[in-house]
């Protein structure tokens, strides 16, 4: 499979039909493991991590998911390339920054990734839309378990599976989900819950990870041990404090429709002319407004049918992404108008929004009903 | 595994006591991390991969799986503060379940073996060795 390929295709948990989607836009979860006795990626010479690599690479290529893959050694992609797939969190920043001796290997679908020498010997990732935490460990728990029948993994039989940065020791395993959380940034109450959901040993951050300014009122919510606790205890935790969470958002939308809906409407009127008219914009201001147009759709502001073409502009504005698609380097003068025009053309689609599905809405107290009309 | 002993101005040149030296894995770990690793002997050097802490204290990353063993002292008490737990209660991978399996049936036989030649139970001891021995290819085959 060749880069073209991964570039048409949106990777299949960005279509949105998961359970909960319309606030957790993905689930994914990780597993770190590395071979017994070899040094980790970042302590190994480049000899080593070039053997590591050649040891690793055909187990993962034979894998029955791994059929039709898209499989590239790092050095031989593009920096434009590498950060598509970190805009589409196929690969993570670090990996990006990459070269000789290490590889990433993904399915068509783009819901498995497996990378070879991140900051472990491999990195498995499985992603799923909406709130699918569950599903995506079990896939991964079944490729974990094909790959150690032919590789042998650094395991103690106190610590568990051992990794170079001791934050991941034990299960080796991160489960995180994105979420949009607009209603409670516009109640600000997001520092509340982003506090609380600390305290019980759980992280949140922004939009690609650690480090990363929370944009377009996307927040990613994770685990923060691995060691003392179950695989299927640490997923089941993180799947209740996330139900919580999305029931705080349903709330906060709620209070906002019934208590301020003059500063919503005049929010959702805003975002929409901003972005119908605006000529230039920076990657930050379209994810931004963007976020409140869906909250549009989320309210019925918007027709439901329009979903998709939005949700896919979340991703086609991100600055590889449209340099990729134009084909050509640009700089952020030149991005920002081109990301202006792309989002005009699209929200051509989109009628202005109808206040009076909103107030129809507010009336019955519960989540949005879909339009009777 | 190899041990180097280092003299105060030794240790200072390399870097062992220069406390700025462990901002990173305090920034990485949380405050306090880089006592935690001072405690331990500060020049050991991993016989696999050739790591020694002050590496470890420059990049937050171990060099290798044999590391966790080599610096086990210093990381003890560092994973107690990180984690929830010690000690590891996921997924046990089929290979190390074989071999956990087959260590504790050799803790048994041999347990069984000492309480026979203490009996004086020579026939007994004598089975019980010959199953020590065939579990023993077992385990290093």
């Amino acid at each position: 499979m060749k880069f073209s390929n991964v570039m048409s295709n949106a990777g299949e948990w960005l279509r949105g039909e998961g359970p909960h989607h319309q606030i957790v836009i993905s689930s994914r979860v990780r597993l770190a493991r590395n071979l017994r006795d070899r040094a980790f990626p970042g302590w190994a010479k480049k000899a080593e991590r070039t053997a590591i690599l050649e040891l690793i690479k055909p187990h993962v290529e034979k894998l029955p998911e791994m059929q039709d893959s898209f499989s590239e050694l790092l050095q031989d992609l593009s920096a434009l390339e590498k950060q598509v797939l970190v805009e589409r969190h196929l690969i993570s920043r670090e990996h990006a920054a990459k070269s000789a001796g290490s590889a990433v290997i993904m399915n068509r679908r783009q819901t498995l990734s497996i990378m070879i020498n991140e900051e472990d010997h491999l990195r498995m990732q499985s992603m799923r839309s909406g709130l699918q935490l569950k599903q995506a460990f079990k896939l991964l728990d079944k490729i974990d378990t094909a790959l150690e029948n032919e590789l042998e993994f650094a395991y103690d039989q106190r610590l568990g599976y051992l990794t170079a940065c001791p934050t991941n020791v034990g299960t080796g395993m991160r489960a995180s989900a994105m979420l949009h959380l607009p209603g409670l940034v516009l109640s600000e109450l997001i520092n509340q819950v982003v506090q609380a959901v600390s305290k019980i040993g759980l992280a949140v951050r922004g939009l690609y990870g650690e480090g990363t300014e929370a944009m377009g009122n996307l927040f990613q919510i994770s685990n923060q041990t691995t060691l003392g606790e179950k695989e299927d205890e640490i997923i089941s935790r993180l799947t209740k404090v996330i139900e919580t969470i999305i029931e705080k958002e349903h709330d906060s939308r709620q209070v906002l429709i019934q208590k301020k809906s003059n500063t919503l409407w005049d929010q959702i009127g805003r975002a929409y002319g901003v972005l119908t008219y605006a000529h230039a914009m920076s990657s930050k201001e379209a994810l931004n407004l963007l976020s409140i147009i869906k909250l549009g759709i989320d309210l019925n502001v918007f027709p439901e049918e329009k979903r998709l073409p939005i949700d896919e502009l979340f991703m086609d504005t991100q600055p590889a992404h449209l340099q990729k698609t134009s084909q050509q380097k640009l700089n952020a003068e030149e991005r920002d108008h081109l990301r202006a025009q792309i989002i005009r053309a699209r929200l051509k689609v989109l009628p202005k929004p109808d206040i009076s599905k909103l107030a129809m809405d507010s009336g019955n107290g519960s989540s949005p009903a879909p339009s009777e009309q | 595994m190899q041990k180097v002993n280092l003299c105060d101005a030794c240790s200072k040149e390399k870097g062992v006591q220069d406390p700025t030296g462990f901002a990173l894995a305090d920034l990485l770990l949380g405050i306090g991390a880089a006592e935690e690793i001072e405690k331990g002997s500060s020049a050991q050097r991993c016989p696999v991969c050739g790591f020694t802490q002050p590496d470890f204290k420059k990049t937050g990353r171990l060099g290798c799986s044999t590391c966790y063993a080599t610096f086990t002292e210093a990381l003890t008490a560092l994973l107690k503060a990180m984690h929830k737990g010690t000690a590891h209660v996921g997924k046990v991978p089929q290979r190390a379940h074989r071999v956990g399996e087959l260590s504790d049936r050799m803790r048994n036989l041999n347990e069984s073996l000492q309480k026979a030649v203490a009996e004086e139970n020579y026939e007994t001891a004598a089975s019980l060795r010959d199953q020590i021995k065939q579990l023993e290819s077992e385990l290093t085959s």
